[in-house]
């Protein structure tokens, strides 16, 4: 028995926001009122913070199997637990590829085994995510997997996605899509712009985006799937995503921190840690973004934390590969860019977090009696500096190295035990 | 002297000034290229190594000379012979060469800014001799000495640039030099190489415009710069040759609507028949082959200018100015 | 470290006095100006040079080319003198090969800079013979080199200066000796 006392709720399934008491009992909530009297349950007092529903993280990329050098699921989701996460999705792109229940499998034994989070994956949607024939959906879904992806990469056609989306929405899972075109983007480096083209840098277009998300949002028309873009970048894309809304789709959308942070600008100085894909865009495109997660547009916030060792990023540019760490930060940064700068509420942010990634997933998540007992505790205020070296992370990858925040993770709670504390 | 190098990454960080100054120490290096004996020792028992991880034979021959009449000593590094075929990263290669103790790295490089990159690893002044399509700085200052020795000043001119303005370093850095000189630029090539974003390149007090016609870019210049075409470039997209020469080759007839004093750049390698008419090439307004004689003397100047002096004391006074 | 003056070597009438012997003991070693030249080094070479071919050619009416000669490249001592070099344009805008060049120098101290003005010069041709003329010697030489025509022999300590300053660029004509203080 644990009882978090007097922290203020925000519970955006009930809307929920006053000062309670929680009583967990072992993986479940017993009891939400104030002043719970629990003689011998093991008390976290949580004054002055905000006790959420816990968070999910709807993508990120563990490594394992295959790239241990980078990140393992210990490593990461000792990371994702400081970074206030209690379930994470991890993308497919592993070595070998999560396109069979086997692996499948062994990510969640190991997850299990060493893991300080739940951990569920994403199987690909075809088999090693080269496009061509379908990957064993159905017997990786028995084995636990909850959305299917070849993240890394856009599902190669549209006729292929055509076919995942149908096959998908038998088998009630939500596609997620890396959505680019590829003949677009072919060997581009950053977005395409002012700042691409002052460094001699090879540009990405927008548009290698916004196609492939007017390809999704149609299919989706076609097939009536459901359709989930990954870290969206864009205005044009987010356009078609309301649309695509408007008109009653299966069309959700999760935004990256760093696209909510920063913005092409920021890759001025040759610096491979400001190198992600989709790459950062322009101002414009970012402020769109904001928008899109202050009027509901966006469906929730997800990391794409992506962590790669410093030989690989210790490169040319052009060399590096995609991707930053992200669990971290995420939490602050979103206080920060959104919160403090009033252009969204705390509740709608717990509900980016929470309720948001769970709708796609077609989970409930809710600070109420009978709820999974896994809670999310953080501080809106309380100041402190991030810095890349102390990470949980085996990498270093982030741009946010040193970084001065207000607010953020304090404590990550999962089936009742206290998995991380500040 | 208050202008202090240390290293030349590319011309944005330059001030006026400081182009100013370093155009004028190339003077005495012009001058040097004249004499019967071009041989000095000032700068005996420092080592230049030369990395060029991409091919080139002028740029690299030119930096070579220019240390060898320095007095200077210079290790080679081609791409061909690399260790980078074999798979050691540069930074790795770099530290190597570092390891031998030599007094300036130049550099050239496929990556936009991998020169700015290594030189983050290294405390020796590191010259940028061209890194992918962004910046190629003692390009655009030799071109800044030949244009002053026909022109007598870099103020205000019209300079028409022709060819693959995007894929051109030679192009950006001319821009970023001119351009604090209150150059008005033309730039004039396929559409797909003059994308709208370059007009943002102007620095501030010049401008750029963008035209489609060669005829309309050539009309009011001072300068017109041929660009080479870049063969590998053609395959995307697959320009024809044909066309290419149609609409943008540099003719005697298109280069009588310039005014008569207009000169003729080009950065070479050039292919006569292709980018440039051979009787433009050869003709008196053409300033190609100078452009090769200054190009040792800007190199000279440079060398110079950032390992000349004494080590230790650059060392300070520029962590100071940081 | 400052520098006091001490006392005053020369005052403008002097100097006027001094160039005018030294122009005439040119002409008169080289049996006139057939073949002659001189050869300014920067700084107070120049001007100094400019002023004695004035006077050989208020002498006799004969013109005698004068060039300027930037010893930096040619220094031995250029990575001790500044963290910056800077060099300047040399302009001798004649042959020099089969010429009689008179160096022209204000101070003769160790005999480095004309050790440097004499290879500069080789990189130029092949003179005839190269004399050496300065308006003071003030010993302390470092290498076996020894003016043709002194001004005045001034007997110095390590710690005094020379000071030369002439119209043309220090906007008043005077020789001082000065004293570094700690």
């Amino acid at each position: 028995m644990l009882l978090v006392k007097n922290g203020r709720v925000l519970d955006p399934a009930s809307g929920t926001d006053v000062v309670l008491d929680i009583l967990l009992d072992s993986d479940r909530i017993a009891q939400v009122a104030p002043a719970i009297n629990a003689p011998g349950a093991e008390v976290l007092d949580a004054s002055g913070l905000i006790v959420a529903p816990g968070f999910i993280d709807l993508h990120c990329h563990l490594r394992e199997p295959g790239e241990e050098y980078k990140e393992t699921i210990e490593t990461g989701t000792r990371a994702a637990a400081r970074g206030g996460f209690t379930a994470v999705c991890c993308m497919p792109n592993t070595k070998p590829v999560n396109d069979n229940a086997s692996v499948t499998r062994s990510i969640i034994e190991r997850a299990s085994a060493a893991g300080s989070v739940r951990v569920w994956p994403v199987g690909a949607a075809s088999l090693g995510s080269k496009g061509e024939a379908l990957a064993e959906i159905a017997a990786m879904k028995s084995a636990g997997i909850v959305a299917v992806s070849d993240d890394g990469r856009p599902i190669a056609s549209a006729k292929l996605l055509r076919q995942v989306m149908d096959y998908c929405q038998s088998l009630g899972l939500p596609v997620i899509d890396h959505c680019e075109d590829a003949s677009l983007s072919a060997g581009g480096v950053m977005r395409e712009g002012p700042t691409s083209v002052r460094m001699g840098l090879r540009g990405i277009p927008a548009c290698a985006e916004s196609i492939a998300v007017a390809r999704g949002v149609q299919i989706a028309a076609l097939t009536g799937g459901r359709f989930h873009v990954a870290h969206l970048s864009c205005r044009e894309s987010l356009d078609q995503v309301r649309a695509a809304k408007a008109k009653g789709l299966r069309v959700t959308c999760e935004v990256t921190p760093h696209h909510f942070t920063l913005t092409d600008e920021h890759v001025t100085g040759y610096d491979t840690r400001f190198k992600m894909n989709p790459p950062l865009a322009s101002r414009e495109d970012r402020d769109a973004l904001i928008a899109g997660l202050a009027d509901g547009s966006v469906d929730c916030i997800a990391t794409d934390h992506a962590p790669h060792d410093a030989a690989s990023k210790d490169v040319e540019f052009d060399k590096a590969p995609f991707g930053i760490t992200g669990f971290e930060t995420v939490l602050a940064l979103a206080l920060g860019k959104l919160v403090h700068t009033n252009r969204i509420g705390l509740m709608r942010m717990v509900e980016l977090f929470t309720i948001g990634p769970a709708r796609i997933l077609g989970i409930t998540r809710s600070v109420a009696p009978g709820e999974l007992a896994d809670l999310t505790l953080f501080s809106a205020d309380h100041e402190w500096t991030f810095r890349a070296a102390d990470s949980a992370s085996k990498s270093r990858n982030t741009p946010f190295d040193n970084a001065a925040f207000s607010g953020g993770p304090m404590a990550t709670i999962i089936a009742g035990k206290i998995v991380w504390r500040r | 002297m208050s202008h202090r190098f240390r290293n030349l990454l590319g011309i944005e960080p330059l001030t006026r000034e400081d182009i100013a100054f370093i155009l004028e120490q190339s003077r005495p290096f012009q001058e040097i290229q004249r004499h019967p004996l071009k041989k000095l020792a000032t700068l005996r028992g420092k080592s230049v190594v030369l990395a060029f991880f991409e091919s080139s034979t002028r740029t690299r021959i030119s930096f070579g000379t220019a240390a060898s009449r320095l007095g200077a000593d210079s290790m080679n590094l081609q791409a061909e012979s690399s260790s980078l075929r074999k798979g050691e990263s540069l930074i790795d290669t770099v530290k190597t060469l570092d390891a031998m103790k030599p007094d300036c790295l130049v550099m050239r490089h496929s990556s936009s800014g991998a020169p700015h990159f290594v030189q983050q690893h290294l405390e020796i002044p590191v010259i940028n001799a061209g890194d992918g399509t962004h910046a190629h700085p003692t390009q655009a200052l030799l071109d800044a000495l030949t244009i002053l020795d026909r022109k007598g000043c870099l103020d205000n001119l019209n300079v028409t640039i022709i060819g693959d303005i995007l894929h051109s370093r030679v192009a950006r850095s001319n821009i970023q030099l001119l351009g604090k000189f209150g150059a008005r630029f033309t730039l004039c090539g396929p559409a797909m190489w003059l994308p709208r974003e370059l007009e943002t390149l102007a620095p501030p007090g010049s401008s750029i415009r963008r035209v489609s016609t060669i005829e309309d870019a050539v009309r009011d210049a001072d300068v017109v710069m041929v660009l080479r075409v870049q063969q590998e470039r053609l395959h995307e997209p697959a320009l024809p040759l044909d066309d290419y020469i149609l609409l943008y080759q540099l003719t005697p007839e298109r280069l009588r609507l310039a005014p008569p004093g207009a000169i003729v750049m080009h950065p070479g390698p050039m292919i006569r028949g292709l980018e440039i008419d051979p009787a433009v090439a050869d003709c008196p307004q053409s300033c190609i082959l100078e452009q090769v004689t200054n190009g040792l003397a800007v190199r000279m100047a440079l060398l110079f200018l950032l390992i000349g002096g004494s080590h230790e004391d650059a060392k300070d006074v520029l962590h100071a100015a940081r | 470290m400052r520098v006091v003056e001490k006392s005053q070597l020369m005052a403008a009438a002097e100097i006027d006095r001094t160039l005018s012997r030294l122009a005439h003991e040119i002409v008169e070693r080289n049996g006139g100006t057939a073949g002659l030249s001189l050869i300014g080094i920067r700084r107070r070479g120049v001007p100094l040079s400019q002023r004695l071919a004035r006077a050989i050619k208020a002498m006799d009416g004969s013109v005698v080319p004068v060039g300027t000669l930037d010893i930096t490249l040619y220094r031995d001592d250029l990575s001790l003198v500044a963290p910056q070099p800077v060099v300047h344009s040399s302009e001798i805008p004649f042959s020099v090969d089969d010429q009689v060049l008179v160096l022209v120098d204000d101070v003769l101290y160790t005999g480095r800079t004309v050790r440097a003005a004499m290879n500069g010069l080789f990189d130029l041709g092949r003179p005839k013979r190269i004399e050496l003329c300065v308006l003071i010697d003030r010993g302390h030489r470092e290498l076996p080199i020894e003016a043709t025509f002194i001004g005045r022999h001034v007997q110095t300590s390590d710690t005094e200066i020379i000071e030369v300053r002439l119209n043309e660029i220090d906007q008043e004509e005077r020789v001082m000796l000065v004293e570094r203080v700690p």
